[in-house]
């Protein structure tokens, strides 16, 4: 065997493998960084007053109440016009029309909108409702959100449903019940807990989402429960207090940002536990 | 009694009348018609979002025509809009970020695959996945704060002093050191790209049959001469599909860029210097657009970067697919 040859294979191999150690190594440092850098400047403005506060004006203290009430709001809208319709485009797409050309086109349509610049959704959403309307409101936020929160959920209730044994449903069938008992009662009871994940990715990619709601929900400075009107929301209060020069208002986008990073953590955390669970079980 | 034991004792016990078995047909074609309908909401929906892209761009295209493509101009104050400056500063910073982006994937999907030990596998892959789910604000916010002003002192002035006298590569990186920029873009969308490209790169990796890899090894083969003889080619399909969908993203981030791009409207030869992308112009100046002109210019934008990423996330999904009908055929 010719020594140099194998010397420079080995010594190649090893180069790349450093490299490969060194990728992985700094992928999980920046998230360490990231996160740490979050808990670092955010937590010292975790206090009562960002709970129980509005967003001051420009060189005072203050909290983020109308904003979290607003994410609050626009992300149940999303998420409440987004799952139905989700839920349902997948159970076609698994049930009724399994392998047909109308699911085929749809799938394949849905993961591109899945992927689509959400900016682009908003500017569609502006298009659309706030230039009909002739104004900003909180409605046309929730339902950019919705539009980002369907493509996620057609996505993991056809997936959730496909795993679903075909077994379960023959033996609905033998026993008499029509289709749609057999969607109802075996196929979504199998599959619930794979759905409700998917639920729960949608709601963490919306929680954060600002683009969409750059011109759609707007701002607002003070406290506003009328849906039919510009309403404060995290991620573009965030977006505005960071780039101003006070430093309250950048202390207090740290605070928000920890806020919303900790929420989808959790709920990335959470339903990564329950398709776990259910696929061991 | 349980429940379901109830419900087959009714069953048994009552006659099937016609009046049930038609108000069972209803409720099939209702749910079938239901499910259908919302199938059908997802096309619409795309086809929708195209339409009114392509309605809300008309005065633009009609007032600049194919110029509006070609020229750097930005002045809302005379109403003179060309979209080449943010075109070129999309196109420029997506492709620093695969340029970082690409190798960096690649070398952690292949730690995970090959060479991490296997308690190691899932806590990495998590973490990795959880990059993924940081919504681009914080990425954004930390780039303005921790990143930029790190690369404005530490990097940036190292990369001017050490190209400055070769030719090409000193304007590239001309000076002086902004912090924020093109290149700070990049490399915030290296790092975000990175979990999309990783775990689509892992699952396809995974999907290489054990004995292809062993037959390898067996022959004397190192882990680099695997991975790069057996595995890429084998998974050659779906790598390029996962680096488009990472494409696909880059292209259309928006919050994580614009926080650091710097929103300057000019074509500048250095990499280092301040710049705009398709979608920072629009979060940027969409709402103080004043007239219809330079709201319609800002929304034409929108219509060429749906296009790009339209045309690469479709690429990148074709490719994909490919690859699952022929390891679907094989299984």
């Amino acid at each position: 065997m010719n020594a140099a040859i194998y010397n420079r294979r080995r010594a190649v191999n090893g180069v790349i493998m450093v490299l490969a150690w060194f990728a992985a190594a700094s992928g999980i440092f920046v998230l360490a960084l990231i996160l740490g850098t979050l808990l670092y400047k955010g937590l010292g403005g975790v206090s009562w007053a960002v709970f129980s506060q509005n967003t001051p004006p420009p060189g005072s203290a203050g909290g983020l109440l109308n904003a979290i009430y607003g994410s609050v709001m626009m992300t149940l809208i999303g998420t409440a016009l987004g799952t139905p319709i989700g839920i349902l485009a997948g159970t076609y797409m698994a049930e009724y029309g399994r392998g047909n050309k109308l699911t085929m086109v749809v799938r394949f349509i849905n993961d591109i909108l899945l992927s689509a610049p959400s900016i682009v959704i908003g500017l569609f959403v502006y298009e659309m409702l706030v230039v009909t309307m002739g104004h900003f409101s909180a409605w046309a936020g929730g339902v950019a959100l919705g539009l980002l929160v369907l493509p996620v959920v057609v996505r993991t209730t056809e997936d959730m449903l496909l795993l679903v044994p075909d077994s379960m449903r023959e033996a609905s069938s033998a026993l008499g019940s029509p289709r749609w008992v057999v969607i109802m009662q075996v196929a979504y009871r199998a599959a619930r807990a794979g759905m409700l994940t998917g639920v729960l990715l949608a709601i963490a990619r919306i929680t954060g989402e600002t683009a969409p709601l750059l011109f759609t929900a707007l701002n607002n400075q003070f406290m506003s429960t009328n849906m039919n009107a510009p309403m404060a929301n995290l991620p573009v209060v965030i977006f505005q207090f960071a780039l101003s020069p006070y430093a309250d208002w950048q202390k207090l986008a740290w605070t928000g940002a920890l806020l919303i990073t900790v929420t989808v953590l959790i709920l990335n955390v959470g339903a990564r536990a329950l398709s776990t669970r259910t696929s061991k079980s | 009694m349980n429940s379901t034991a109830q419900v087959a004792n009714s069953i048994a016990q009552s006659e099937i009348s016609p009046s049930m078995l038609r108000r069972h047909g209803i409720w099939d074609a209702l749910l079938r018609n239901a499910t259908r309908t919302a199938a059908i909401t997802v096309l619409l929906l795309l086809g929708g979002v195209i339409l009114s892209l392509v309605q809300g761009s008309i005065p633009a295209f009609k007032a600049f025509g194919f110029g509006f493509l070609t020229t750097e101009t930005w002045n809302p104050v005379t109403e003179k809009f060309g979209a080449l400056a943010p075109i070129y500063g999309t196109l420029v910073t997506s492709f620093i970020a695969m340029l970082i982006g690409i190798p960096v994937s690649l070398g952690v999907a292949i730690f995970i695959t090959e060479l991490c030990p296997l308690w190691l596998r899932r806590p990495i892959s998590t973490a990795i996945e959880l990059l993924a789910g940081i919504p681009s604000i914080i990425y954004g916010i930390w780039g303005l704060f921790v990143l930029s002003p790190f690369l404005q002192a530490h990097v940036q002035p190292l990369i001017i002093g050490t190209f400055a006298g070769v030719p090409v590569l000193s304007s590239l990186f001309a000076g002086p050191p902004y912090g924020i920029g093109i290149f700070t873009a990049g490399i915030i969308l290296s790092i975000m790209v990175l979990p999309y490209i990783t775990s689509v790169t892992r699952d396809v990796f995974e999907t290489v049959p054990a004995v292809l890899k062993e037959s390898a090894y067996g022959l004397g083969c190192t882990t680099w001469e695997v991975v790069s003889k057996v595995v890429l080619p084998y998974t050659r399909a779906g790598v390029i599909g996962g680096i488009m969908l990472g494409l696909g993203r880059a292209l259309g981030e928006t919050m994580a860029v614009t926080f650091v791009i710097g929103n300057a409207h000019k074509i500048a030869a250095s990499i280092l210097a301040p710049g705009t992308t398709i979608s920072a112009n629009i979060a940027n100046e969409f709402t103080e657009a004043e007239g219809d002109l330079y709201t319609s210019s800002l929304v034409a934008q929108g219509l060429i970067l749906f296009g790009i990423t339209f045309i690469v996330l479709a690429a990148a999904r074709l490719m994909l697919l490919r690859l699952e009908m022929r390891s679907g055929s094989k299984v």
